[in-house]
């Protein structure tokens, strides 16, 4: 995931940071900079968040190989997150939207979906779910392109969309080098289920 | 509100509420999402640890006390809301929730259930419903579906399902909701508003177990916003609830009546002082 570490933020003084203090105007959608960038702050850090979590949910069933995995998409993303506010010059979270974050899911959309975790799940499903989470990320910063209605905010949000889709792009790469489970990965010779 | 709010001096987080205890569920869980919504609906209202007691009985869901950092109590199998109906009317002062799963909830403790209704104790009730016994290896719940077909249930238990929300409407809740695990925001924001509505709230939070119901990972497709909003009439309420399927998600009935709170004493007397009460 180094790869993926290594995608490029745009340095200090970027138009995300001079345009920083414009307006907000969530009733009407994003349209600050630091509106959009305390979403791409929440997004990153709920991101981290729930790979931590799952990380702590595969080393309990001692599915250590995915949840070193996890624990390192976690780091990543919490990176991320500092990046955010390395970048925008804030020492500390930004406070949220007034109203809150509206997202189009029920949550943040890299926010991994719980219930597609396994206990016997391999790196490749671990992937497969970091995948599905950068693509949504990405169309999360698409459809912002299309609804920003300044210049400014268009975009910045056309540089987190794009980076986004080089995180499509690392993880599809890294899901490349990484062995296809066999079909029958889920059979448990013994399983948590009582039989007979 | 009722509860315990006073105005932290620093203020507290989400994630102070986690105690140091990673989860043990099943990965997969939909419990795990409801730890989040506890913190931060509690964190929401600026609640305390110290001012917050999370009571729960015997299943997966009631584990969840020893993830959090509050009070805790985890009692026996059904009769969480009897420790937390004596709790509460002792120590009015704190925010008690209590944390149960469908056959905790429904079936062991189905009576406590309905006289909590009821009794209109301050306390916010929470099931974790995912229409199963998960711990003890998947039998069929009382919300399990009659045609539920497994190894324990072949051919399905023919028995029709309990149906929670509208029972507790009919006992006398004074809050009723349906949340959704996948949502966790959305059910953080549901707690925060059974937590402020004075007496008993009952929420009820579909959570799959992936383990045994498999199928439940479909839940998070089928879930909607209800179509109708809060009503204080309970018989608007229960005719809509009990003609919708199950998985319309929101706050459906929030009543007026006034929370049980008897006069308590200091309970300073000692057990020599009560022997005296119970003297033929």
């Amino acid at each position: 995931m180094n790869a993926k570490k290594a995608a490029a933020k745009p340095a200090r003084g970027h138009p995300r940071k001079a345009a920083a203090g414009a307006k907000s105007r969530p009733e009407a959608g994003i349209a600050s900079i630091d509106e959009l960038m305390a979403y791409a702050y929440a997004l990153e850090l709920e991101a981290a968040e729930r790979y931590a979590e799952f990380a702590d949910a595969m080393e309990a069933h001692n599915n250590r190989e995915v949840a070193e995995l996890f624990r390192k998409l976690a780091r990543i993303e919490n990176r991320h997150a500092e990046q955010v506010l390395e970048e925008m010059g804030w020492v500390s979270p930004p406070d949220a939207p007034h109203g809150g974050y509206k997202w189009e899911g029920f949550e943040a959309p890299e926010s991994g979906d719980v219930t597609e975790l396994h206990y016997l799940m391999q790196p490749y499903h671990a992937l497969q779910i970091a995948l599905h989470n950068e693509k949504r990320a990405h169309a999360f910063f698409g459809s912002l392109v299309k609804q920003a209605r300044n210049a400014k905010v268009r975009k910045a949000a056309q540089e987190m969309e794009q980076e986004e889709a080089e995180h499509v792009r690392l993880i599809e790469e890294w899901i490349k080098r990484t062995p296809k489970p066999d079909a029958d990965w889920a059979i448990d010779p013994d399983p948590p289920v009582l039989a007979d | 509100m009722t509860t315990a709010t006073a105005r932290p001096t620093v203020p507290i987080s989400a994630r102070d509420f986690k105690s140091d205890y990673n989860p043990i569920w099943c990965p997969g869980c939909g419990d795990y999402s409801v730890v989040l919504s506890f913190t931060r609906a509690f964190a929401s209202l600026g609640l305390r640890p110290e001012n917050t007691a999370v009571v729960s009985g015997i299943g997966c869901s009631s584990r969840i006390p020893a993830y959090l950092t509050s009070y805790g109590f985890h009692g026996v199998h059904g009769r969480s809301l009897a420790a937390a109906a004596g709790l509460k009317l002792a120590r009015p002062d704190l925010t008690v929730v209590v944390a149960s799963g469908d056959g905790d909830g429904y079936s062991i403790g189905g009576n406590h259930f309905m006289h909590a209704c009821r009794r209109n104790v301050d306390m916010t009730y929470v099931v974790m419903d995912n229409h199963v016994y998960g711990m003890t290896k998947g039998q069929p719940s009382p919300t399990t579906e009659p045609d539920w077909n497994s190894k324990l249930s072949p051919g399905g238990t023919g028995v029709r399902t309990f149906h929670p929300l509208v029972i507790a409407l009919a006992a006398g809740a004074n809050f009723v909701a349906r949340a959704f695990s996948g949502d966790p925001s959305g059910t953080a924001n549901v707690l925060v508003e059974a937590i402020k509505t004075p007496g008993f709230s009952f929420v009820e939070i579909l959570s799959p177990c992936v383990t045994f119901r498999p199928e439940q990972r479909e839940w998070k497709n089928a879930v909607r916003p209800a179509p109708v909003g809060t009503t204080n009439d309970p018989a608007r309420a229960a005719r809509y609830i009990m003609t919708d399927d199950g998985f319309n998600l929101g706050i459906l009935y929030r009543g007026e009546r006034a929370p049980y709170q008897p006069p308590m004493g200091r309970g300073n007397k000692q057990p020599a002082d009560l022997e005296k009460g119970f003297a033929i």
